[in-house]
């Protein structure tokens, strides 16, 4: 227990290691073959078969033609592109932002906000969808109320196609950006101090310097927030489920929702699963274009 | 950026400090809006939430609604299930995480990185894709509805392998060389030689773990069967899909479920944020 305490002199180092990296391996990996190798494999065959009344038949690629002329899928595919489009690239903005703030000498009690930035990361996402479905109420809702002060009519915040996307995107962006800020800053950190100084000598403003500095050193740093929030939004499915369960007319289901519903409302497993294989085409698809467009040039 | 105007101008500074601040202050308390009006919220009554305008302050309505939680929806037995799983969890996903982290860090083997970039997939993989299978394989077992089968799937917990992988990347090699010198077998070397150093680590990956499955809701709300067996998240949800739905009631459970996990984090998070910035930002 005591590491000043000396041991038997006798002990020699012993070879019997052999056999050690193994053993302490080795209970993840039988708990991730079992848990998650094996289901994706059993995924796909099941995305081969038919479920009718509890039987199996097996259908080949009847799911997987299914898929492509289902419309609700296009639905939850354009519902999903829309946030990837528009809310992603607005929140990492954002999160660039709040980081560079962060970072600054000048804003004082800096450690305070970046635990405040980061809290709603804590909060599980039912709890906050929940309160984002009561403050948007149209009738009685706290942000309405706030709006009527200035003068602006009740906004149809969850029960209009339109706006329920806003109020999705709005819910997310509460809920990543400061996580988002907190990993872009510890890049930010390691950004040496020389090539600002270097940058304030060839005559840059704070502007320039951002450009040339400030974003290059944010780089890898951008591409995993990136890589991150896509694949997050792909597989989007606690925030429309308790927000808006998809609706109003489907304007919030994403392919998770609609995967979700397929296998355990209408126990159609084998479509589910070949959603659930489309879907994970599409993240790695996904990620691959992000490393290309994003990642190391060097 | 921030040294250009170190001795410069330090009126200038100061008011551009006081603009930064004060801005910052603005957009965090929109950002608190929500937990703000959350504690309020259960403090009323459904019917005093529902006027115009709506309540700011906090009202009496706390244990009312708390009681109503606990008629309709066994809330005490509920948040016990949380604090069970949720702890059962960390303790056994943590041993799981925290052995395979230092076998990836600390040994040179055949297959390691294969092995590793196997166990990563995890990270890539969408969880959705596990779901039916996984529901299959409870069925099989015959878990559905137990507390094992929220559990056992995600022992293995990718993020928290590297988390800890990383971690444990940053113990020096002399003191593990000098423990197997001394005659450390390779359990008592992990044991009393690696871990002891690891403790904020530890604490980073403990918290992770504690939050993501208390948190929860997919995984829960699929195997989950009755309604003693809920966690938080499921039994809320399963509220607000009612028809009349009592939301002081449900955002009493809300707050019961957010703001002891939210003070915990402000107490511990100088190892969280640093213990998953560790994991998070590897180049």
């Amino acid at each position: 227990m005591n590491l000043a305490t000396p041991l038997p002199a006798a002990a020699r180092p012993r070879r019997r290691g052999r056999a050690a990296p193994y053993l302490f391996v080795l209970p993840a990996l039988l708990l991730f073959s079992v848990f998650k190798l094996y289901p994706i494999g059993w995924s796909f065959v099941i995305s081969l078969h038919r479920t009718v009344a509890g039987t199996e038949t097996f259908v080949g690629s009847d799911n997987y033609r299914r898929l492509l002329d289902d419309p609700l899928l296009w639905t939850a595919l354009r519902n999903t592109a829309i946030v990837l489009a528009v809310q992603v690239p607005l929140m990492l903005a954002l999160a660039t932002a709040l980081a560079v703030a962060l970072n600054s000498t000048l804003l004082r009690g800096r450690p305070v906000f970046r635990l405040g930035f980061f809290l709603p990361m804590v909060t599980g996402l039912v709890a906050y969808g929940i309160v984002f479905s009561v403050l948007l109420n149209k009738d009685y809702g706290l942000v309405n109320w706030l709006l009527g002060l200035v003068g602006v009519a009740p906004v149809p915040w969850l029960t209009d196609g339109l706006w329920a996307r806003i109020s999705l995107s709005l819910a997310l962006t509460w809920h990543y950006t400061g996580y988002n800020a907190v990993i872009l800053l510890a890049r930010l950190q390691t950004v040496p101090a020389e090539l600002y100084d270097a940058a304030a000598v060839d005559g840059a403003g704070a502007l320039a310097a951002f450009r040339h500095v400030t974003l290059p050193g944010l780089r890898p740093a951008l591409l995993l927030t990136t890589v991150l929030s896509t694949i997050g939004t792909l597989q989007l499915f606690d925030e429309p489920t308790v927000l808006t369960g998809g609706g109003p007319d489907n304007a919030t289901l994403t392919i998770g929702v609609y995967l979700y519903r397929n296998a355990f409302t209408y126990a159609d497993f084998g479509y589910a699963s070949a959603l659930a294989y489309a879907l994970t085409l599409l993240i790695g698809l996904l990620g691959l274009v992000q490393f290309r467009l994003l990642g190391d040039k060097s | 950026m921030r040294h250009a105007m170190t001795n410069r101008a330090p009126g200038r500074r100061a008011g551009r400090s006081l603009l930064l601040t004060s801005g910052l202050a603005i957009a965090l308390a929109a950002v608190a809006v929500p937990f703000y009006w959350l504690v309020v919220g259960a403090t009323h009554s459904s019917r005093e939430l529902f006027t115009s305008p709506p309540p700011l302050l906090p009202g009496g309505h706390l244990a009312e609604n708390l009681a109503t939680l606990q008629d309709t929806a066994h809330f005490g037995r509920v948040v016990l299930n949380s604090l069970g799983i949720a702890s059962v969890y960390t303790l056994l996903a943590g041993t799981v995480c925290t052995l395979a982290g230092y076998g990836f860090a600390t040994y040179r083997f055949r297959g390691r990185e294969v092995l590793f970039g196997l166990l990563m997939l995890g990270l890539v993989v969408p969880t959705q894709i596990t779901l039916v299978p996984l529901f299959r394989m409870m069925a099989g077992l015959q878990w559905l509805g137990t507390y094992q089968a929220v559990i056992a799937p995600n022992l293995a917990l990718p993020f928290g392998i590297f988390l800890m992988r990383q971690s444990m990347a940053a113990l020096p090699k002399e003191l593990l060389d000098s423990g197997r010198m001394d005659g450390c077998g390779e359990r008592r070397l992990f044991l009393r030689v690696a871990l002891p150093p690891m403790r904020p680590a530890l604490a980073a990956l403990s918290i992770f773990l504690f939050l993501y499955q208390w948190n929860d809701f997919v995984w829960p709300l699929i195997v989950l069967r009755d309604e003693l067996t809920f966690t938080i998240p499921v039994a809320l949800a399963s509220l607000q899909g009612l028809d009349e739905t009592d939301y002081g009631a449900i955002l009493a459970g809300t707050s019961v479920a957010a703001v002891p996990m939210a003070v915990v984090f402000l107490l511990l998070q100088r190892h969280f944020v640093s213990g998953l910035l560790a994991g998070a930002v590897k180049e």
